[in-house]
């Protein structure tokens, strides 16, 4: 039986990932904003098959609160034999454009938060010599696109520092998964127009998720052919990229 | 939050520009109907109503109250959010044996979308319609009051709820009772039938069936008018309760409608109907090709091209029988419109839901694309349904006129005293619901 803890846990495809590991009868400890989504989402992973769901309220942009939490979140779960880190906002990049706190801002909540959970995170894990670190970055953080740069600047920082993280880690055992999704169907993601064809569902990108921590892979790109996507447009040479629409 | 978007429902026609409201959470609905001003406003499932049932200016949607809240493995009793999806119900609760009791032929729907259309399947005339099986709903009539509603407590509003697509307040909850089942497979058997007559025969010897649907070549004419496959089922108790079955294709762009044509689609349906050489076929299939064979093909709405289509679905009471069934049979081969896999079914007694669908009798669902020549076409058949005493289904009705709904849904006007009494008129309305003149 896994001992879970998801940060963001109410993010959409925190939600779907969990409810892969409560069939398998999980022990969850869950860490999100919203404390009546965490309520009803508590019982719905339950009902599916979860052995016990704890949770409590946790704005990661809190960083004084963030040791604590994660104490009470190891004292509960015992060993942690993963840990998720799946929260993320989604921020206007005009916003961003127009008003430099704005920024900084979705810097602090995409990125900032992530690498000091992560850096506290390590440590537990570094002792316990065995887990898996899964991180959800994105496609968005390979390459700066004019659409949104400021959270893929964010997503570019947590990949890299989690680059980092798997080398160190990989000396005592534990394992780091850098997720990057491609265009997923969340809340997140609802008022923005994508080509529908390249949409995937919070459920198939949890299936791959489940699987890369099973098979200890070290970046996955979901759904898999993002890889090939990314890979063309990292490719591109600035002189063009700069005038593409992308 | 709120975007502002193009919704349509599953027939792709209209196609609207709506401000779309997605809450996470109950408090977030509340909100969002604080917020909604004075137009009226409809809520929203995954849009799988054919026409402009979910359509409104301001729109709810509610996919993401979709959890799970209470469950009882000895009962079968099941509480959850009125957004969550039969397809995750059946994959949570199929591998502990139990099932749905009502599926209509998809699973991409809602519960509250179930309930507002007190939607029916292939067990019709066994086990009714989806409502029987409802013990209570959450109902919001105003961010200040959520009543619990049941067949004992505000059972007019139970009534008027249950196949009131969505006009009486927003559904927050549905707490269901599942049926029992001790496989995931079905015992199906397929029967050639090579006119009308023969199939309506066929359901009266097939009754016993729990499950019963016919699919119907309408282009066939002469002797063969009306030939079809009756595919009846059973549960299995072989006590494999395998989950669901993966992977389904999907169909990336329109197809030009041009395609579809008498031509194409006879030739389609004369291949499926001699697909079967033997006049009984028996096998043994997984829940999922048996309930939902369109889900297999994801999309499949962009068949019928990008200015979409129609399903026209009535029905009309038994004593009309074989004639009125021939009659309209006969209109539509000779209109050359015509679809693949129309679904022919005899429906169980009517409940007591106002504006519930089924009657006993027989009904008839089929696809047309959008085209010139339609829309008259479907008002001839109108008059037809109406003149033997049947009506047509809400759920996928795009076009009907006020006069045959008021005519065919002799509850209408209870239906309004009921949304007056709990002062929801006019605050839940969608373009079906103004089209009917329920409201202004």
């Amino acid at each position: 039986m896994k001992k879970i803890l998801i940060i963001g846990a109410t993010s959409a495809i925190a939600e779907a990932t969990a409810r892969c590991y409560a069939k398998e009868g999980a022990m969850f400890y869950l860490l999100a904003r919203n404390e009546e989504r965490l309520a009803s989402l508590a019982s719905d992973l339950k009902i599916r098959g979860a052995l016990s769901v704890d949770y409590s309220l946790l704005d990661v942009k809190e960083r004084a609160n963030h040791e604590q939490e994660l104490l009470r979140a190891k004292d509960t779960l015992g060993n942690i034999d993963i840990a998720l880190v799946a929260h993320g906002t989604l921020g206007n990049q005009g916003a961003c454009e127009e008003d430099p706190e704005v920024a900084l801002l979705e810097l602090e909540t995409n990125a900032f938060s992530t690498i000091a959970l992560l850096t506290r995170l390590a440590n537990i894990f570094e002792k316990q010599s065995h887990g898996t670190l899964a991180v959800i970055s994105s496609v968005a953080g390979d390459r700066g696109r004019a659409s949104n740069y400021v959270y893929g600047t964010a997503k570019a920082a947590v990949t890299t520092f989690c680059e980092g993280l798997q080398a160190r880690m990989f000396k005592s055992g534990v394992h780091v998964l850098i997720i990057k999704p491609g265009l997923v169907a969340t809340p997140m993601t609802e008022g923005l127009s994508m080509p529908a064809f390249l949409v995937a569902e919070p459920a198939l990108i949890a299936a791959d998720i489940f699987r890369a921590i099973e098979k200890k892979i070290d970046v996955l790109y979901t759904p898999w052919f993002w890889k090939y996507i990314m890979i063309g447009i990292i490719h591109i040479p600035a002189t063009l990229f700069k005038k593409a629409n992308l | 939050m709120s975007f502002s978007k193009s919704i349509y429902g599953w027939g792709r026609y209209p196609v609207i520009k709506a401000d779309v409201q997605v809450p996470l959470v109950q408090s977030g609905v509340k909100a969002a109907v604080q917020n909604s001003g004075q137009g009226g406003m409809i809520t929203r499932g995954f849009g799988r109503s054919y026409g402009d049932s979910s359509l409104a200016d301001y729109v709810v949607e509610m996919r993401h109250i979709n959890h799970l809240l209470a469950f009882s493995s000895k009962t079968g009793r099941v509480v959850c959010g009125a957004g969550i999806s039969m397809a995750d119900l059946l994959e949570v609760f199929v591998p502990m044996g139990w099932f749905l009791p009502v599926t209509p032929g998809t699973k991409h729907i809602t519960l509250g979308g179930a309930v507002a259309s007190d939607v029916h399947g292939k067990n019709h005339h066994i086990s009714g319609c989806f409502c029987e099986y409802v013990e209570s709903i959450e109902l919001l009539v105003n961010p200040d009051c959520v009543l619990v509603c049941s067949r004992s407590t505000h059972s007019d509003l139970f009534h008027a709820t249950c196949g009131g697509m969505g006009l009486t307040g927003i559904i927050l909850s549905v707490n269901l009772q599942l049926k029992p089942v001790s496989s995931a497979f079905i015992n199906q058997k397929t029967l050639k039938a090579q006119n009308i007559n023969e199939a309506l025969e066929l359901f009266e010897t097939n009754q016993g069936s729990t499950y019963s649907v016919a699919w119907i070549d309408c282009l066939a004419t002469a002797s063969s008018l009306g030939r079809s496959l009756l595919m009846v089922g059973e549960h299995s108790s072989d006590n494999i309760l395998v989950g669901s079955s993966k992977h389904s294709l999907s169909m990336p762009v329109d197809m030009p409608s041009s395609l579809l044509n008498r031509f194409s689609i006879q030739l389609f349906n004369t291949l499926y109907y001699n697909r079967i050489t033997k006049k009984e076929v028996k096998n043994r299939v997984h829940y999922e090709p048996f309930f939902y064979p369109l889900d297999g093909l994801q999309d499949w709405n962009r068949l019928y091209g990008k200015n979409g289509f129609t399903q026209y679905q009535f029905v009309i009471p038994k004593e009309a029988g074989q004639v009125g069934m021939t009659k309209i049979l006969k209109e539509i081969a000779a209109s050359g419109k015509g679809s693949f896999l129309a679904v022919l079914k005899v429906f169980g007694k009517q409940n007591d839901n106002l504006l519930s669908f089924p009657l006993a009798g027989y009904t008839l669902a089929l696809d047309f694309k959008i085209e010139k020549g339609l829309f008259p076409l479907l008002d001839r058949l109108d008059a037809m349904v109406l003149d033997y005493g049947g009506r047509i289904y809400l759920t996928k009705d795009v076009r009907m006129s006020e006069q045959t709904f008021k005519q065919s849904y002799p509850h209408w006007q209870q239906f309004q005293t009921i949304r007056e009494q709990y002062g929801v008129k006019g605050v839940f309305a969608s373009y079906q619901s103004r089209r009917l003149g329920l409201d202004t």
